[in-house]
């Protein structure tokens, strides 16, 4: 075998080790997560509240939490993000004032949560009065996942080719029609993409939201009441040595959900697709 | 005959590189004219020129005046209207990823409101003018993607008659097609020609000598020579032209 060869072969079992190792360790994280709580979690474990901070019963209110402060941020979220890239992308003529949008989406994307929530918590929570409640931490993690939904969509809308933009202009379509018709349904399984990604930070996101949405052990009815979401109420269950077992239990619900989220929304993507 | 176009002392400008330089000509109405010169020489450009699509490239400038119907489209003109009644056929083929059906409803849907029966009717006969109907009546629903390239080019062609234009461009609309379907296109112009003005580039000498009725020889911007093809192609006054003709150059 000569030299150059061996580098090659050397360097692409190098790669194929990375890609196992990456692969094993999220196996293991996900068996070992899911043998240590599914045997915990049965049909009153979704339906029922919790009793004694926790130690016992269901987490039914922060199933609720979780969705209804996922929903919020998304139903702000997503319209503001994919708004924002069809400016980006379609209407502005680049430039200065396109540069900083740029520069802050991506300085965004890269802060921490605690970041945000501490940002929510002055903000919403105190100086707008929000209290802790479902609003607040939907608002603080509509802020969080905006760079998301802005970036994947204007990716998604790049990809769409510009001679069918030009076929719809040739056609009489004004801009706007052009970017209904064709520009948008041409996009939606990349804009779908950033969605889901988003909605599994949101899902899973705990720092932002424990200083928003706060912690409380009742299942939100109104967006003005507060809530605890499942990630929270791991991280109290663990924090303070309430159960184990229970938390596995919620961390099992967690990973359950955001896979259920992540297929339901491949599928949607490819149903999109095939319409268009 | 009335002309369909009139271009007066026309120039249009790239940023700062002049394109097209100082053009005037008529474009006859219920006739075909080519455009043919070497590339790089502005046809496309200039077909852009008459409906506006230039006006979607940053820093394009133009000077002179274009009248269509005595109107003058760069001033008096609505922009929406202007491309609906002059049709552009690209030189790829671009049908939109729909099904055929909703390629051609596309334009139509644009413009008002419009029951499905009429709808079903209008696609019908551009279908049917640009002579694909039979190849696609049982696929109306299936996705457009799925035609060949040279059924798509006639469903480019078909989308554009279902708007009704008066004027059709064509850039290069069979380069892109195997012999076969290109004899199907030049048919198609043929056919065409009695109910509308169309301009189309081609890079094919014998193309341009087969299907059009004028010719315009275009050279860095400008037009060197227009007239009849038959006097073009058989006693062309510009050395240039007979040069470019006959093959030695461009
Ligand atoms: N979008 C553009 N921006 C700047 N210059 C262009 C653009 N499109 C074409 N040109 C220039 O204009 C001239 C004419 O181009 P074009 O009309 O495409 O020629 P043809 O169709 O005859 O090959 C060329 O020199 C080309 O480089
Ligand atoms: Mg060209």
């Amino acid at each position: 075998m000569t030299g150059k060869n061996l580098t090659q072969s050397a360097a692409f079992l190098a790669l194929r080790a990375a890609a196992i190792i990456t692969l094993a360790v999220l196996f293991i994280i996900i068996i070992y997560i899911m043998s240590n709580g599914l045997r915990h979690i049965n049909t009153s474990f979704f339906l029922q509240g919790p009793t004694s901070m926790g130690r016992d019963g269901g987490i039914a209110p922060f199933i609720v939490s979780t969705l209804y402060v996922s929903a919020v941020s998304l139903v702000i979220a997503a319209p503001v993000g994919i708004g924002s890239a069809l400016y980006l992308s379609e209407y502005s003529k680049g430039g200065l004032p396109v540069r900083i949008i740029r520069f802050c989406t991506e300085t965004l994307a890269g802060i921490p949560s605690i970041i945000f929530g501490l940002f929510g918590f002055v903000f919403f929570v105190v100086s707008l009065g929000m209290g802790w409640s479902v609003l607040s931490g939907g608002l603080t993690l509509a802020c969080m996942v905006l760079p998301t939904i802005i970036k994947t969509s204007e990716e998604a809308i790049k990809t769409v080719p510009d001679t069918y933009r030009e076929g719809s202009m040739a056609l009489g379509a004004t801009k706007w029609q052009t970017i209904v018709k064709v520009v948008l349904p041409v996009s939606v399984p990349g804009i779908i993409t950033g969605i889901i990604l988003s909605i599994g930070r949101a899902v899973g996101e705990t720092a932002a939201v424990i200083l928003t949405a706060g912690s409380s052990l009742r299942a939100p009815v109104s967006i003005t009441d507060p809530g605890r979401t499942m990630s929270v109420h791991l991280y109290v269950l663990t924090m303070e040595g309430i159960s184990n077992e229970k938390a596995f239990a919620t961390a099992a619900v967690l990973i359950l959900f955001v896979l259920g989220i992540n297929y339901a929304a491949n599928k949607t993507a490819t149903f999109i697709r095939r319409k268009v | 005959m009335k002309p369909a176009i009139t271009i007066k002392n026309l120039n249009f400008y790239y940023r700062q590189v002049m394109a097209l330089k100082n053009i005037s000509i008529d474009i006859p109405a219920n006739r075909v004219t080519a455009l043919i010169g070497p590339s790089g020489c502005g046809k496309s450009t200039f077909l852009r020129v008459l409906n506006r699509m230039n006006d979607l490239i940053e820093g394009t400038r133009i000077e002179g005046k274009i009248l269509f119907n005595d109107t003058n489209i760069y001033k008096d003109m609505d922009l929406m209207k202007l491309r609906k009644k002059v049709g552009m056929v690209f030189q790829k083929p671009n049908p939109f990823p729909m099904s055929v059906y909703n390629n051609i409803a596309y334009g139509p849907r644009l413009h008002r409101k419009i029951s499905d029966k009429e709808l079903d009717g209008i696609v019908e006969k551009s279908l049917k003018s640009a002579s694909l109907w039979d190849e696609v009546r049982d696929r109306m629903e299936s996705s457009a993607l799925g035609l060949s390239g040279g059924q798509q080019q006639r469903l480019c062609i078909a989308r554009c008659l279902a708007v009704q234009p008066e004027v059709l461009l064509m850039d290069e609309p069979t380069s892109a097609l195997d012999p076969v379907s290109t004899a199907k296109i030049e048919e198609l112009v043929k056919d065409l020609r009695d109910k509308f003005a169309i301009i189309i580039v081609t890079h094919n000498m014998q193309q341009a000598g087969r299907i059009s009725d004028y010719t315009a020889f275009f050279l860095n911007g400008e037009i060197v020579e227009y007239g009849a093809t038959r006097e073009i192609f058989h006693r062309p006054v510009d050395k240039r032209t007979e040069d470019y003709i006959t093959g030695r150059f461009g």
